[in-house]
Formats: structure tokens, sequence, C-alpha cells
């Protein structure tokens, strides 16, 4: 069942706990007017069509929802995702996919600075062009960037990997280039399948590309523990005080 | 005088401490990262004093007449407002930090006597989620284990932007805690040096800090009461950001706060002492017409029903302990002693919460040692102390002549010193002078 919201006539209020309230179904939003924290919170399998651009923090939090926005979003769009997915087709802020622990967040455009930063396990997919610090402090789960990486890209990166097919400006503190084996393939192919539109859709083959053409960017590991000396032990050694 | 002395004079300036810590340096080539919070001598509340009742002022008897403690945040806006019975409440302290034990003792002692224990920055376990009546759910740089589960089973949530031990630094948690249950919680590899983000991911500034706190109203369906956490840095400033973000309720933990693991030039020398802070935030909250409606929780080194008192004199509405609930529930016991001096330490000393050897089976992972703290009977220490506190806050009240320990106020105080008299604007004892004012 498909239901419409018209964000001139009903509040987000409104709007938001009746997505708390349901437990399946399809929304149409119309006019979101760059609302903030438009569709936050989902925690059923709902799926939520936004025909406009968002304002921040859109899909917030999603759990096992599908949000999909036909314009831009603002900063944090899926910030700390669950599960489920959430795909627009213009460009994202900053902050996009922020601490996401698990689930697909495709961005058909480009997305801003820090990509990506904290991720614990999301997945994320840009079509187009990721910003500075991108997937900083990123802890676990997939940055697949078709276009470039602007500068200090995985700075402080712990496990999760970074897929790039054009140039990156620069890599952060810790961040190294990292041998592309067959499994990391593996995961790009479905990356890449997942967050491809079926053909004859709205921007249908976006996503397209071929895995062979990326570079994998992770973590040198350098920066997981303080270095710490020991000169008594080394001078007890040499029997000296 | 015996000549001998002269040639055993501490040097000021090097004395033993000063020594230790620049041989320590020499050998290892890193910072020294400890727990606690800032152990050099600062002005503190014991520098101010009350006036107690007098010709003018009517005291209330000290065992009858009732002298109420209740504190309500959150009222208007959140569907669930906190009740609390007493203005004490536990602070932010991560079960990673912590372990399971010692952090399911706060729930039992915080519940028991009718107040609120806090989460920290490893999330919300099962544990102290079922032990603690009322809990209070951070919302961290870190986000380690966030989620909207956990978020709508909290009763307040708390955007940390600070602490006072690290205003401006992010947690820490060295590999020697970082076991398989810490390490899943956090998303991160086993016995890594962990250093959590000391910026929020998504937001920065007030403006956003606005609508981050919309989103998680909105996540929550606007049920629990929203407070903002910061380090005393600006309490001024900070405290009017965070009301027009929309805050109800502000957190201001001075530079005494605790932690459990920071750099010690970070404890010693960033932050400024919870006396120096309180009034700062107050006046913010007068000057923006809304004092004593979000209500303002004073932090960092508070320890008794004195400091509760002096806190809430001077315009807080309630205080919230970490060091203290510790020591409460068994930290540096000194039927302990021999055992933190196997650790180069001792009873009334010991500050290496980082190293998660801790005897008493608080500041640890290992289930050896953390199993050496019964969760009921330290539950038990800690409402005791709270109700101590609250006991001594009351007697304090009454001689001052209050009903409800709110109505404490400026005019009951004087200051000890000049410096606390300029910090907390209170006439300096025997005097009417206010620096700065007059």
């Amino acid at each position: 069942m498909t239901t419409s919201i018209d964000l001139s006539q009903v509040t987000l209020r409104e709007l938001n706990k009746r997505l708390h309230e349901t437990d399946e179904g399809r929304f149409v939003v119309r006019n979101p007017r760059g609302a903030h924290a438009l569709a936050v919170g989902i925690t059923t399998p709902v799926t939520v069509d936004v025909e406009g651009s968002v304002g921040y923090f859109c899909a917030g939090m999603n759990m096992t929802g599908t949000v999909r926005v036909d314009g831009n979003a603002g900063t944090g769009l899926a910030e700390n995702i669950m599960s489920g997915l959430v795909r627009i087709t213009g460009n994202a802020t900053m902050s996009a996919g922020a601490t996401g622990h698990g689930g697909l967040v495709v961005i058909e455009g480009n997305a801003g600075a820090r990509c990506g930063i904290s991720m614990k396990g999301v997945d994320i997919v840009v079509g187009g062009n990721v910003g500075h610090m991108s997937a900083f402090m990123a802890q676990a789960g997939n940055l697949v960037v078709l276009g470039d990486a602007d500068h200090d890209l995985g700075d402080s990166i712990y496990e999760a990997e970074v897929f790039v097919r054009g140039k990156v400006a620069s890599l952060g503190s810790d961040c190294v280039e990292k041998e592309m084996t067959p499994q990391h393939l593996d995961t790009l192919s479905r990356l890449l399948e997942a967050a491809a539109l079926p053909a004859g859709t709205m921007s249908a083959g976006t996503m397209s590309a071929e895995p062979g053409d990326f570079r994998l960017y992770g973590s040198a590991r350098e920066l997981y523990n303080f270095h710490v000396d020991d000169v008594d032990a080394a001078a007890a050694a040499k029997g000296k005080p | 005088m015996n000549q001998q002395q002269w040639h055993h004079r501490e040097s000021y300036t090097f004395d033993r401490n000063v020594i230790a810590e620049i041989r320590r340096a020499a050998n290892t080539g890193i910072y020294r990262i400890r727990g606690w919070g800032a152990k050099r001598e600062l002005p503190t509340f014991d520098d101010l004093v009350f006036l107690g009742a007098s010709m003018s002022r009517y005291p209330l008897e000290g065992y009858r007449e009732a002298c109420a403690t209740d504190l309500v945040i959150g009222e208007g806006r959140a569907e669930r407002p906190v009740r609390l019975a007493i203005p004490i409440t536990i602070a932010g302290m991560s079960f990673g930090s912590l372990s399971a034990q010692a952090k399911e003792a706060l729930g039992r002692g915080a519940t028991a006597a009718g107040t609120s224990t806090t989460t920290g920055d490893g999330g919300m376990t099962a544990e102290e989620r079922g032990h603690s009546e009322t809990l209070v759910y951070q919302y961290l740089p870190s986000r380690y284990g966030m989620n909207p589960d956990d978020l709508r089973r909290a009763d307040a949530i708390e955007v940390v932007v600070g602490q006072g031990a690290k205003p401006g630094g992010g947690g820490m948690l060295m590999g020697q805690k970082i076991n398989e249950r810490v390490a899943e919680m956090r998303t991160l590899p086993e016995g890594i040096d962990q250093r959590s983000a000391c910026r929020h991911p998504d937001w920065t500034g007030p403006d956003d800090l606005m609508i981050k706190i919309i989103e998680l109203r909105e996540i929550v369906d606007w049920q629990v009461p929203i407070y903002v956490k910061v380090g005393a840095a600006r309490p001024y400033y900070d405290t009017c950001l965070a009301i027009k973000a929309g805050a109800d309720a502000i957190v201001v933990d001075g530079m005494q706060g605790g932690t459990a693991a920071t750099q010690d030039v970070f404890i010693e020398h960033v932050g400024i002492p919870t006396l120096a802070a309180v009034p700062e935030s107050v006046r913010a909250l007068k000057e923006l017409g809304v004092h004593r409606e979000v209500k303002l929780i004073a932090a960092g080194g508070i320890r008794s029903g004195a400091d509760v008192a002096k806190a809430i004199a001077l315009g807080a509405d309630a205080v919230s302990l970490g060091t203290a609930a510790l020591i409460a529930i068994g930290d540096n016991d000194p039927a302990l002693d021999e055992q933190y001096r196997e650790l180069g330490s001792a009873a009334g000393f010991w500050e290496d919460f980082q190293a998660g050897n801790d005897p008493a089976g608080i500041t640890t992972q290992e289930p050896e040692l953390a199993s050496r703290l019964d969760p009921e009977l330290a539950g038990r220490r800690l409402a005791n102390y709270l109700q101590v506190l609250t006991l001594e806050l009351q007697t304090l009240a009454r001689a001052n002549g209050k009903s409800h320990v709110h109505n404490l106020e400026p005019e009951d105080l004087a200051a000890l010193t000049v410096e606390a008299a300029a910090m907390a604007r209170v006439p300096l004892a025997g005097t009417e002078w206010i620096p700065g004012d007059s």
C-alpha cells in the first residue's frame, strides 16, 4: 500500500510518528523542502520515497527501512544507519553515512567532506567524488568511490576498506594503498551490483564500473598502539644503572 | 638548626613527583596516561562557607521540618521527564573503563537512592539498563554501540561535547582493557589503544547541534529529555549555546572531573575549576531567562553534602558524581593497600584506572579481578553514601531556612579567599566585597 504525504500540509513530527508506528508499506513524501531529520529512526521494513531535496540527518539511524531521495541531501545523510538502504539521486553534503553500523548507502552524485566518517560496518557507494577526510577514523565497512577522493582520505582509519576508481588527492595519517585480493574484488563487484539501478529506471547505469579499475586503501595499523620505549630494560641488559 | 636538614631540602620546583615524571618520560618516550582527575591544589567549594541563620533568617528544625530534594528535568518538552528524588546523579562512566560489576553496583546504588546513572563511551549494556531505574544514555563523538533501540530504552539522552578532565579530548581506553566483549561493542580490533574521536562526526557548532537535538527528539518521539554535557572551558558561552540549541539540561564538568584514561598534561592543565564554572553557567541561564527551567548539573570534584549544597546555592539544580561514587563502591580501599603497593602505588594514591589491573575490581576487564566486586554490597555502599550526601545537603539547607534545597542562594554564602570570592561572586567573609563587582 502506498501512502502519499505532503510535507507542506503535514508536520515533520506527524510524518516521523507515522513511520515509527507503521510496520510495512510505501510512503511517498512530497514537498520535503529541505526538511531536517526526515524519516529518522525507522525500525521497520517500510519504504519511503522522497520527491525533492532533504536537509540534515535524513534517514538517521535507519534500521531495515528503505529511504530513497530524488534530490540532494544535507549533512549527515543516513547517519548511524544500522541496516536497510538509503539512496539519493543527487549530491550529499558533509558526513554522509557517518558512524553507520550496517546497511547500504548509495549516493549517485558527489559526497562532501567526511563521507563515511567513523563508519562501523556500513557500505557506502558514491557515484561521483568524495570530499576531504572521507573515511576519517573509519572502523569497519566499505566505502566505494567511482570518482575522485579529496585530501586526507582515510585519516586514522581502522579496519574499514576504501575503494577509489579515480584520483586520490592525498592519504591521511596511517592510510596506505593495499593490494587488491580476489576477495576484495568480490566485495567490490557485489557492492557495485547492489548499488546499480536496473536498466530502464531513473539513473540507470550510474554505478556501472569495472572492479579492476579501482584501487584499495586501508590502515597501515601503525597507530593502533602507543609506542613505549624502555631504556631501563636496555640499561639493565648492558649492566648499566 | 640541624645542618643535616639543608642537605635534604626538597626543591619546590623539582620535587619528588616532578623528578619521577622526568625520569619516567626519559625511560618510555610517551606522555603519562592515567585515570582519576586533577590532583593539584585548586580553588574548591571548601573556599566557601554558609552563613546559616541569624536574627533576620529563620532556620528550619533539623530533624523534623520538611526539606524537599526532588528534581524534574525536561518538563514541558519531553513526554517522560526525568524525575529524581535527590539532586545528586551518577556521571557517565563506560562499560569498558569499568567492569560490568561496577556498572551494576552504580545502577543498584543510584536506583536505591532514587537517582540516575549514566552510560559512557562504550554503549549501553543490558546489565546497567537492568539495574538502573533511570538511565541517561550518552551520545558521544565516537558513537560506539550507538543504535536506535538503546536510544529508545534510555530515560534521557546526554549529548557529550566534552568532559572536565579533558575539554577538547576524546575518550581513551588502553589495549589491556579492550577484551573481546569491549572490542565487539565498539567495533574495534582487540588490544588496540583506543583513542576516541574528540569531535562529533556529523555536526559542528551550535546551529548544527540544534538540528541534531531535533533529530534525536524525533527518533525517540519526543519521549525523553536531552542533556548537553560540556567540559568547563567557556561555560558562559557554552551554556548560552546549549540553551539556544534546545537542551533540557546542561552538565558542566569542572577540571576536577575524573577520567578513566587521559594524558596527565590534559587533566592538570586544561579547563577551569568547578567553582569557577558554575556561576558562569548560571549567569548565562539567568540572562536568557531560563534559570531553574533549563537545568544545570554541576560536576567535577563533588565529594560531600557541603559541595552539593554550595553548587546548588550558586545556582546549579543538581550535581553529578564520578570519582566519589567509585570510592564509595570500593576504589582505593585501605584494605587493598598491599595490592596497590605491589602495583607501585598505595591505597589513597591509586590512579592507574587505565591499566586494567585494579585490585578493587572496578576499573578492570579481568574476570578474576572484576569478580572481587560484589555489586549488591557495593550498591548498598553507594546508596548509603548518597543518603549521607542528601542528609548533609538538607542539614545545610534547613540551617539556612530553606524548605527546598533549590531555595539555597548565593546570599547564603561567603568566601574565605579573595579568589573564591571573585570566582563565585559572593562576598569575602566579613566584608561586602566581591572582587570585580565593586
